[in-house]
């Protein structure tokens, strides 16, 4: 909540009440594609493209805060977006933060998409070699 | 012909000697097999006058019963005589022997030589007196040709009637009556099996008979076949008669001597031999059901084996082991009815005592008699799994005084183990091959065998009956290193529960849903692997009352469509049968141009598939199509693939186009633990593909054959006959029967081929449609109320599980902008 900077744009997506248990559904908001996942208390986004083949994340199955992709199984964990699983493991993707006010929940978008070389911070303590999620990097 | 012969010379010298066998049966091949492992080497020539090579006779009744195809009961492949360089004669009968010129004589005309002659000429089937016994639709079972015969007349709704209730007249009855026909087992004697069995053992023999539905009649003497021109009756001493449309003559073997005699051997009722096998003549030797040794013939594979290893150290010049007897022992391979008898189980012999246990109830026999403190015979019925420490209390002639008070009631082992663990290494764990422990062992050390297939090819263990396999496991688990066990996989780390077990717990625990399950039972967070099985195992459970979470499914069984590589879906309709219309056809036309249909694709099940929907798009797609959901994105009940039968083709002998389309209706919308695809044909030229579906059903004149376990996909599996049926409705219910079977009992993602593979077919039938009828009902009972609660999934269209089922989300008007 903190890390937000002065370019975040917090967007009301949808009543809380709205969004399945544990299931996930997309938003759209700007040129970014969203994965929002309502998992009880709290809600979690995720960008909706898996690195391996850009697969669906919205339509995957949740095991706890991690996502699995529908077409490869590959896992990320929702809360910081990094790879959960042998297959993914060397991967990140984007998060959006998100809060819930007066059960309608809001999800924190940067005005500007992060390029290649802004890569968002849940994601800066990989090693070398972390392989940028393409679609977001090319988006801008 | 290429294989190398390491450790001997070549075999086709002219200096070696010329060694003619009669006879290509188990005992005169094992006999071979004993030989080959001596120096010095023969030219062997073997003549069999059957044309098959050589197979495992004794499970002859199991291809009877359609367990086992005739190449699976193949001991020595033609590849066995190929490398080692035996010259085998099949359909040649030998008719003549010299004894002087030393030659044999087919009746094909030819003459050979032979320097050693072996007679392995097992035995023939008594035919008793009974007038007219020649006529057609009589048979006897004896080869696989018989079998054959019988296979081929044995149908539905056929009166069978077996003569003997021996061994071989029982299986064939139960074999008969597998293949639908109405049997009748007419006895001479009072008692079934009384070679084996006492008048109490026989008595509950034949109640377990009659449970089956096998009708067993005593104490009758068969006068007649009655009939004109084929069988019609068959007639009893004093003039009753039944019905009879087959009549399979089961009255007993002897050995067949006629060889023996014309070369002038001594012969008493077999063709008599010493312990060394050494018949009257020094170049002519016999062995199997042929010979009497010390006033016995025997009958059964054991023995055979262990004279051919005498036969073989005495032929080769390495005389010196010899043959003392052989301990009878006999059990009885119908499933569901277990019988055992070894030894002498006469009591009223001298000094003999006798040690009983009867549970009717239960069906449960047990009788030992002892003489001088130690086991002299054994009888079973019921309940076999004792049958092994008996047969060894016989052979070692423990002294058992010491154990008189748990003779009948063997200590529960804590481990299983430990059973072989106890056993000594001389004790037999194959009583058809005569496997010891010792041998297997030794194969497993100095051989390298660690599965059960490679122990069967290296020692033969397990190769018979069959019923030695779990102990055979047991030993492999024990000291093989690399064996791997078939342990009872957990379902997953999350829910760390075979799936057996979470089975029972769910249902005992009333859980509905599947977070219940995660949070009691589990790690709560559940993953893609145990969320859509528990999803699975609720709705059979509960038969579709149960709490249905749509998070904990698959993203298909979501949307009900099949999500594709582009995160689009395809949609496939029901088009029951694989039967569609004129105007269908024009609404999936009209769909594909309407949506954009990137491809338009008929699939390998007669079904139309059409790829590249949207999700959004789905709801209106389904309803433009008017269809029902196809079910093919799911692990559920898929198709039906049907020929055009009796309708229109010219060879179809059932309707199998409309049983067909019964069938897809009253399984269709259910979900099965992995997809389940099935097929109907009407004949046996299986257009449809019939028998590598995980259903089939096979039309054939008068009846169909309902086969399961089929496929043909990664794999390719013949599918196993479940049963053969007169009426599709007989038909529609037993595939009904497994269908709900399968639902219940295989593990998720467990397609049938590999349930039915793991369970055996003997056991899927005694739990299906051999079982009572009332388990037959309560699965039918539990499949019609799993019907009863489902529904086309495409119905969601206007009934929608959630608002936003389909769709994004959409931002609401306010937007807030933080500073």
């Amino acid at each position: 909540m903190n890390q937000e900077t002065c370019e975040t744009v917090w967007t009301a997506i949808a009543r809380f009440q709205d969004l399945p248990l544990r299931e996930g559904r997309v938003v759209v908001l700007g040129d970014q594609e969203i994965a929002v996942f309502n998992l009880g208390e709290r809600v979690l986004a995720i960008a909706n493209h898996c690195p391996h083949k850009n697969g669906p994340l919205a339509d995957g199955i949740l095991s706890g805060t991690t996502i699995v992709c529908p077409l490869h199984a590959w896992k990320f964990d929702l809360e910081t977006g990094k790879g959960a699983n042998a297959l993914s493991a060397e991967h990140c993707i984007e998060t959006f933060q998100s809060r819930i006010s007066d059960g309608i929940v809001f999800l924190a978008v940067p005005s500007q998409p992060a390029t290649k070389n802004e890569m968002p911070a849940t994601c800066l303590d990989h090693a070398n070699g972390v392989v940028w999620n393409a679609s977001s990097a090319n988006s801008q | 012909m290429s294989l190398p012969l390491t450790e001997r010379e070549s075999p086709n010298n002219a200096a070696a000697k010329k060694l003619v066998v009669v006879g290509n049966g188990m005992a005169g091949v094992a006999c071979v097999e004993q030989i080959l492992r001596h120096a010095p080497k023969f030219n062997i020539t073997i003549f069999g006058d059957e044309t098959h090579v050589n197979y495992n006779r004794i499970l002859l009744s199991s291809v009877l019963a359609g367990e086992k195809s005739p190449d699976d009961i193949v001991l020595n492949g033609r590849d066995w005589y190929e490398q080692n360089k035996i010259d085998l004669k099949l359909g040649v009968r030998i008719v003549d022997i010299d004894p002087v010129a030393k030659t044999v004589t087919g009746d094909d005309g030819s003459v050979t030589s032979f320097d050693k002659l072996l007679l392995a000429t097992g035995s023939i089937p008594i035919i008793p007196s009974i007038e007219d016994v020649m006529k057609d639709g009589v048979f006897v079972f004896r080869n696989l040709d018989d079998t054959r015969s019988l296979l081929e007349r044995a149908r539905p709704g056929l009166k069978a009637v077996v003569i003997g209730g021996g061994l071989l007249g029982l299986e064939a009855a139960r074999g008969l009556q597998v293949q639908g026909c109405d049997v009748t087992v007419v006895h001479l004697m009072d008692t079934l099996m009384e070679r084996q069995l006492d008048p109490i053992g026989g008595n509950y023999l034949a109640t377990k008979m009659n449970s089956l539905g096998i009708t067993v009649l005593l104490g009758l003497s068969t006068t007649a076949v009655l009939g004109n021109g084929k069988v019609e009756r068959v007639q009893f001493k004093g003039g009753g008669s039944i019905p009879a449309d087959l009549v399979v003559v089961a009255a007993g073997i002897r050995p067949n001597v006629e060889l023996g005699h014309k070369a002038g051997l001594e012969i008493k009722r077999g063709i008599v031999v010493n312990d060394y096998m050494e018949t009257s003549h020094p170049d002519i030797f016999a062995v199997g059901e042929c010979v009497q040794h010390n006033g016995v013939c025997y009958g059964l594979v054991a023995p055979l084996l262990d004279q051919g290893k005498v036969l073989a150290a005495t032929i080769t010049g390495n005389k010196g082991p010899t043959y003392q007897g052989t301990i009878l022992a006999s059990k009885l391979k119908i499933m569901g009815v277990d019988v055992f008898s070894a030894g002498d189980f006469n009591e009223k012999a001298d000094g003999g005592e006798m040690v009983r246990y009867e549970d009717p109830s239960q069906g449960i026999y047990k009788k030992l008699t002892l003489k001088n403190g130690r086991l002299a015979g054994v009888i079973l019925v019921g309940d076999t799994s004792d049958s092994h420490r008996y047969m060894e209390w016989l052979r070692s002639q423990t002294d058992l005084t010491s154990m008189r008070r748990q003779l009948l009631f063997p200590e529960a082992s804590a481990d299983v183990g430990l059973d072989v663990a106890q056993m000594q290494d001389g004790e037999t764990v194959c009583g058809c091959m005569g496997v010891t422990k010792g041998t297997i062992i030794h194969a497993i050390h100095d051989k390298g065998v660690s599965t059960l297939a490679q122990l069967k090819e290296c020692t033969r263990a397990s190769s018979g009956c069959g019923s030695c396999t779990a102990l055979c496991q047991q030993l492999l688990k024990a000291v093989a290193p690399e064996f791997e066990e078939e342990t009872k996989k957990v379902l997953c780390k999350c829910v760390p529960f075979a799936e057996e077990n979470l089975r029972e717990i769910l249902r005992s625990q009333q859980l509905k849903s599947v977070q219940e399950v995660l949070e009691i039972y589990g790690n709560g967070a559940g993953c893609e692997v145990c969320k859509p099985a528990l999803s699975y195992m609720l709705d059979m459970l509960w038969c579709g009352d149960h709490k249905e979470d749509r998070s904990a499914r698959f993203i298909n069984d979501r949307v009900h469509a099949n999500i594709q590589k582009d995160g689009t879906f395809s949609v496939i309709p029901r088009m029951r049968g694989g039967v569609t219309s004129a105007a269908e056809l024009r609404r999936i036309a009209d769909v594909a141009d309407k949506y954009h249909v990137p491809m338009v694709k008929v699939t390998g099940s007669q079904r139309i598939d059409l790829l590249g929907i949207k999700k959004a798009d789905l709801p209106k797609v389904w309803a433009d199509l008017g269809m029902p959901s196809g079910q093919a994105y799911t692990k559920g009940v898929r198709m039906v693939k049907t020929c055009v039968g009796t309708e229109f083709c010219r060879f179809g002998v059932q309707d199998s186009t409309n049983a067909g389309i019964e069938l897809e209706r009253r399984f269709e919308n259910l979900f099965t633990p992995h997809k389940l695809k099935m097929g109907v044909v009407g004949c046996p030229r299986n257009c449809a593909e019939a028998t590598v579906k995980d259903i089939g059903l096979v039309g054939q004149e008068g009846s169909w054959q309902v086969v399961v376990g089929g496929a043909a996909g990664k794999k390719v599996r013949k599918a196993d006959l479940l049963i053969t049926v007169e009426t599709t409705e007989q038909a529609l219910e037993a595939a009904g029967v497994f269908f709900q079977y399968y639902r219940e009992s295989a593990n998720y993602l467990e397609r049938t081929y590999d349930f039915v593979e793991r369970l055996g077919i003997e056991k899927v039938r005694k739990e299906t449609v051999y079982a009572t009828s009332v388990v037959k009902q309560d699965l039918l009972g539990r499949l019609r109320k799993s019907k009863d609660h489902s529904y086309d999934a495409w119905l969601e269209r206007e009934t929608l599980n959630h608002p936003t089922q389909f769709l994004q989300i959409k931002p609401l008007e306010q937007e807030e902008v933080l500073i």
